[in-house]
């Protein structure tokens, strides 16, 4: 029985690192982040990780500095913590390289120490 | 009962039940009335005890008291004697309770009338509500600041019905509230109609699974005794709320006369449990032995004195302290107070008064693995020892599943952790051998670092989306926090779901700086819970500020217009995220899991779970009840000089609130 688990364990991972290099191929150019700005509220994003992926107690933080787009595929697809998975059928390849290049182009926060209010006496 | 076989000359009973015959009859109501003065000795004549309701009978209910009482001879007859719920105020007054948030109701009349005309409507002030969840949900929060609990009147039926998840949270939150509810018990007397619609046999029965205790009263005497005893029960730790069913017959009787006046029992406080001896050396033992010793807390400090002994015992052990926020048990600002990841790495966990011992140390992931029901991993070494001091274990009861799942420890102890503190203590100090004690001041050293590291963490965490519209949980936050941090401040609510920001960032070392959850999660108790808690503040000379989620004050908003009426400053900072969020994540992950879309229907959030389309303009809600208000503000540098206003406004003495729109967490 574990060892049927693990064939299909290695089975799926080869599948979805082969769905990760063809996002990681066609996604390059056509990635857009306005659209991927669309695609985050969407897909419902927003509701773990805040409007500009700011992250919480939800969820971590998205932006600024997301990591790579294959990772980022990786996990969306595969996750079995205690985000969902979004397969393709329902985020497709396309939305899911724009929402990447949507927390890209979210700009780096301030750093705190200059921040009046996150330094109170 | 004897009360049935001993009546008054004329009671209000044998008045009822003659309106009610001589509208079907007036030569029948003529023997049915006994004169003022009558002998008890010959009964009145049986007449059925639910005759359809005659126009008078509906008017006694539904209409105006002038129209039901137009005979002045039996208006006159009436008035005999001490009136029972005058006995009845004077045993409420002799445990100096100060405030009764009530909704009226025909049911408690009688002792209503007694509250404000014969006892001054004073200790207890009645505070007029709109909603028996908010009456008893400001008691809840009341008690949390003041340390007394207050009293409050349903309606038997239908009053408890609303009441009741209120006291549920009050329940799961172990807070005591003293709830009556009048029950025109007797069906042979009781008026046909409305009044018959709302008896029960047993009103307590929807309250009993939540409640610690509850009675119902037959005789004045019977009253004082359960009235003293309810309080008693109550305010005995685990604290709980507790009901008590009071007959309207028996408070709009007059007093009989057998002899003596009833007596109020006094009112000595009960000790609360200390843990046994043994267990407490037990624990201490491994306590001063271990080499990575963490403390988790719940609702451990029942008062300021509570944090100071967690203080000393943190101290002492130079332990990682775990505050699960059911209360503000230990300073935020201390260099021990950690997150919850560091019982990974305990040796020896004490746990105190903690709701959910096994979520302490395992996780649960809701990851639809496992036929859907999820995953469950430790979170701890299998080699850590586990103590838990925990008075709810004196106190579980079985059809409501609060007490969370089973989890072996090592050493239990059923008493109450802040009167078991001081042996705890002690003992700790003299099983801590010499050669320990290096070791130890290290262990502090290495808290020290970490403390500084985590508060830098969250604080870069706090700055991200820092600009950002909606305005972001963490800016509402310290926003707020910077407008209130040169007052006497106490944060009165529920945080609001905004990940935690204030417990995270809010220097809070006071006990009233924080009044913990809600305990049962039933949505609805932040508006007036924070309200209540206001309400013990403005007799303190504090300022209440709370966070308040849309979702929550929806419930029943008429609280805002009691905060108004009876001038209770509180500055509410709303979290409008226009979403039932947790739904809202909830129905988007079951979508996931079973590889569909999520329907919008046109909102931001799947379809029953957004507040929006249309907004709702809760400024100009809050306005129509008497509040300053302002918003919605959806730019944050606008947020700031908001506030500033509202906290001159709610310093004036008047209860101010901002509708700010936020992001979702």
């Amino acid at each position: 029985m574990k060892k049927t688990f693990m064939a299909h364990v290695t089975v799926f991972s080869s599948l979805a690192m082969g769905a990760v290099l063809a996002i990681s191929h066609g996604a390059a150019n056509a990635a857009d982040a306005q659209k991927g700005k669309a695609a985050y509220v969407k897909h419902g994003c927003w509701q773990c990780h805040g409007f500009v992926g700011q992250g919480g107690i939800a969820g971590p933080k998205l932006a600024p500095e997301p990591i790579p787009l294959p990772a980022m595929s990786a996990f969306v697809r595969n996750s079995r913590g205690p985000m969902p998975p979004y397969m393709e059928a329902v985020l497709p390849n396309d939305d899911l390289a724009d929402i990447h290049a949507y927390l890209q182009s979210i700009p780096k926060a301030a750093d705190y120490k200059s921040i009046p209010l996150l330094n109170p006496k | 009962m004897e009360r049935k076989s001993s009546k008054p000359t004329v009671d209000r009973r044998q008045f009822l039940t003659g309106v009610g015959v001589m509208a079907a009859s007036a030569a029948t109501a003529a023997t049915t009335v006994k004169p003022a003065g009558a002998a008890d000795a010959a009964p009145a004549p049986h007449v059925p005890s639910a005759l359809p309701p005659s126009f008078q009978v509906a008017q006694a209910e539904t209409g105006s008291p002038r129209d039901a009482a137009r005979d002045p001879a039996r208006e006159a007859a009436r008035v005999k004697g001490i009136p029972g719920s005058d006995f009845m105020v004077d045993v409420i007054k002799s445990l100096d309770i100060k405030y009764l948030p009530s909704n009226c109701a025909s049911s408690f009349r009688a002792i209503h009338e007694s509250l404000i005309n014969y006892g001054g409507n004073t200790k207890p002030e009645f505070l007029t509500c709109m909603h028996e969840e908010s009456a008893v949900a400001m008691a809840h929060g009341y008690f949390k600041i003041a340390g007394k609990p207050l009293l409050t009147l349903c309606h038997g039926t239908v009053g408890l019905q609303h009441a009741a998840m209120a006291v549920y949270n009050a329940w799961c939150d172990r807070v005591p509230v003293i709830v009556v509810g009048g029950n025109d018990l007797d069906a042979a007397y009781r008026p046909p109609g409305v009044p018959t619609v709302h008896s029960a046999q047993d009103i307590n029965a929807i309250v009993r699974d939540y409640t610690k205790w509850d009675d119902t009263p037959v005789s004045l005497q019977h009253f004082s005794q359960s009235f003293v005893r309810a309080y008693k029960i109550a305010m005995t730790p685990p604290y709980g709320p507790v009901a008590i069913s009071l007959d309207a017959g028996l408070q709009q009787e007059p007093m009989r006369d057998h002899g003596a006046k009833p007596y109020i029992p006094r009112y000595v406080p009960t000790a609360p449990p200390q843990g046994d001896s043994g267990a407490v050396k037990e624990a201490a033992r491994l306590l001063a032995q271990a080499q990575n010793p963490v403390i988790v807390v719940d609702r451990a400090a029942r008062t300021a004195e509570g944090v100071g002994l967690l203080v000393q015992l943190a101290e002492l052990l130079q332990a990682r302290v775990i505050d699960m926020g059911g209360r503000m048990n230990f300073p935020r600002t201390h260099y021990l107070n950690s997150p919850p990841t560091v019982v990974n790495g305990a040796d020896v966990i004490i746990g105190m008064e903690l709701t959910d011992f096994w979520a302490v140390v395992n996780s649960f992931t809701d990851n639809g693995e496992h036929g859907g029901i999820g995953t469950n991993s430790t979170r701890i070494k299998p080699d850590t020892k586990l103590i838990s001091i925990s008075s709810v274990e004196l106190n579980t009861k079985a059809n409501y599943q609060d007490f969370q799942r089973f989890q072996v420890v090592d050493v239990p102890m059923a008493a109450d952790a802040q009167a078991t503190l001081p042996a705890l203590i002690e003992a700790v100090k003299s099983a801590i051998p010499n050669d320990r004690k290096a070791a130890i001041e290290k262990r502090g050293e290495a808290a020290r670092k970490a403390y500084a590291d985590n508060q830098a963490r969250t604080r870069q965490a706090a700055a991200l989306g820092w600009d950002a519209s909606p305005i972001s949980t963490a800016r509402l936050v310290m926003e707020t926090y910077g407008a209130v941090k040169d007052l006497d401040w106490s944060l009165v609510a529920s945080e609001g779901n905004v990940s935690n920001w204030p417990n995270r960032l809010w220097p809070m070392d006071k006990y009233h700086h924080w009044i913990g959850r809600s305990g049962g999660y039933g949505v609805g108790y932040g508006a007036p819970a924070s309200v209540g808690a206001a309400l013990a503040n403005r007799d303190l000379g504090r300022f209440s500020v709370s966070i308040q989620s849309d979702g929550d004050l929806m419930y029943a908003p008429g609280v805002l217009w009691t905060a108004a009426k009876h001038k209770i400053p509180l500055l509410a900072v709303m979290h409008n995220n226009r979403g039932y969020h947790q739904e809202v994540m909830h129905v988007q992950r079951l979508a996931n899991f079973r590889n569909r879309p999520s329907n919008l229907g046109g909102d931001m959030g799947p379809v029953g779970t957004s507040i929006q389309n249309p907004d709702i303009e809760y400024h100009k809600l809050a306005e129509s009840m008497g509040w300053w208000a302002k918003g919605p503000i959806k730019d944050p540098a606008q947020l700031g000089p908001a506030l500033k206003e509202a906290v001159a406004v709610v310093k004036s003495g008047q209860p101010a609130l901002l509708n700010v729109w936020t992001q979702p967490r």
